[in-house]
């Protein structure tokens, strides 16, 4: 099968990227070095297509209290121009996708998922909304997507922005011309520090992407593919939908609480309340692992041999410098400081529960 | 003589002991290598099995042993440089010395035009 390319595919090969197969998509995995990339966004900014990414639009009568029944969190608490972040569950509260919802009006509210859910959410939310007075439309290929980030974002993003980015709090959004581009501009991003992602016009994409590149110039900005995309997200404890979260796994056990409204009706929510009220019987804990580096898959195992877990994500942190780690871990051993022992490559090496988020960058609030 | 294996390792004897390391071209490819798991010194290997794993920032990659024989000493500095290999992969970013049992092993590696030739394919 063919892979599907974002309307910037053409410029990251011009770049030079190391290309990779990304879940049916063709992505830039890095364009010179991770490790580079890394440190641009955490000390500057940097750029990333993120043009893959999924958008669905919910349009309609009852769009607010539809998508309040579709996803755990609440957009009738939000105000128009704000978005939240929000797993979405199956009736047994496993996660069907994470996703942003972006709140235009009580008519419209503007999902955000991740790329190769996209037809799975799609389908998802179609079924759900039967009964509702509401269209959902797949609008993914008419938006192309880039991610500016980084503490120097708004800055940079300034000269060429016709909207007053200074007044866009966090996980707020407006709409107007980037670049005499019309965009959405939302203080949005996956990465731990500030900055901004545009959702416009795919066929604006290239000069969007070279016009940030040549205003970032002076600020050594990196363009970014998806392994350091990847390595930020993970410090700051984003979750990785397939990795650190999936159709096995609660908002609850991962740590996803402070998403859930409780006050309304949705799907999954006896399960989560049931979960809720019994105790959990594992959660997803940060590990510090003492030698090597513990995968996505490598098993967890109590001081006395019993298996007690697996790692959903992990790598060397760049920003810290630190072997680290999140894995599911059975109750009795979610304590911070317990010590575990993670498989790696046939020995079991000592790891230590340690607090999440592993960072904190220039974002502007810790959710 | 520097030869090459299909799996992109690089092997240079000298008398008994064989430096071995993995090629520009294979860590050109891992990217940013962040950790080195270096084999233990008296380490029995045979030609193709696992002699130690490098690990990018993105996934772990094993290491085979080019030829058998007993690992006699390790390069430490990759403990604390692991990015010595990105830098120097065929020359200061050597990961272990195996002293050889069966020298006539090296007669079926590549050489390098043969290793060139395979990787621009």
């Amino acid at each position: 099968m063919d892979l599907k390319k974002t309307p910037l595919n053409a410029e990251h090969k011009r770049m030079g990227a190391k290309m990779v197969d990304f879940g049916g998509w063709e992505m830039p995995v890095q364009y010179t070095s991770i490790l580079e990339e890394h440190k641009a966004v955490r000390e500057r900014v940097g750029i990333f297509d993120v043009s893959h990414m999924g958008e669905i639009l919910v349009e309609g009568k009852d769009a607010v209290p539809f998508v309040d029944h579709l996803i755990v969190n609440s957009v009738s608490k939000l105000k128009n121009g704000q978005i939240c972040y929000s797993p979405m569950c199956y009736e047994n509260a496993t996660i069907v996708d994470d996703l942003l919802a972006y709140r235009f009006s009580e008519t419209k509210i503007f999902l955000v998922v991740n790329a190769s859910n996209t037809d799975k959410d799609f389908e998802w939310i179609k079924k759900q909304s039967k009964g509702y007075d509401v269209e959902v439309t797949n609008l993914s290929a008419q938006y192309a997507q880039i991610a500016f980030q980084g503490p120097k974002a708004e800055e940079i993003l300034s000269q060429i922005s016709g909207v007053n980015l200074s007044e866009i709090e966090f996980y707020h959004f407006t709409t107007g011309r980037v670049n005499g581009i019309e965009c959405i501009v939302s203080r949005t991003g996956y990465t731990g520090e500030d900055g901004f992602e545009l959702y416009f016009n795919p066929e604006a994409a290239e000069a969007m992407w070279r016009k940030l590149l040549e205003i970032g110039k002076p600020y050594d900005i990196k363009a970014c593919g998806l392994g350091a995309r990847d390595t930020l997200r993970f410090e700051a404890c984003y979750m990785l939908y397939g990795n650190d979260i999936d159709d096995t796994t609660t908002p609850l056990e991962a740590g996803l609480k402070w998403t859930i409204d409780f006050d309304k009706d949705f799907t999954g929510k006896d399960v989560l309340l049931k979960q809720k009220e019994e105790g959990l019987t594992r959660r997803l804990r940060g590990l510090e692992i003492s030698k090597g580096i513990a995968r996505h898959g490598y098993k967890v195992f109590s001081a006395d041999g019993k298996e007690i877990g697996y790692i959903t994500s992990g790598t060397k942190s760049p920003t810290l410098g630190k072997s680290l780690a999140l894995a599911y871990l059975a109750k009795g051993y979610t304590k911070l400081g317990t010590e575990v022992f993670v498989e790696i490559h046939g020995k079991r090496v000592s790891a230590n529960v340690i607090k999440t988020p592993f960072y904190r960058g220039s974002v502007k609030s810790g959710k | 003589m520097k030869k090459y294996t299909e799996s992109h390792e690089w092997v240079e004897l000298d008398g008994k002991v064989a430096t071995v390391g993995i090629s520009d071209h294979a860590q050109n490819e891992l990217g940013d290598i962040v950790y080195v798991e270096l084999p233990e010194v008296g380490k029995e290997v045979k030609a193709g099995e696992t002699l130690c794993s490098v690990e990018s920032v993105k996934s772990a990659s094993d290491v085979y042993a080019p030829v058998s024989g007993k690992v006699v000493e390790v390069n430490e500095e990759l403990e604390n440089a692991p990015e010595t290999i990105n830098k120097s992969a065929e020359k200061d970013g050597w990961i272990a010395k195996i002293e050889v049992s069966d020298p006539s092993e090296m007669d079926k590696l590549l050489s390098e035009d043969e290793y060139k030739k395979k990787i621009a394919e």
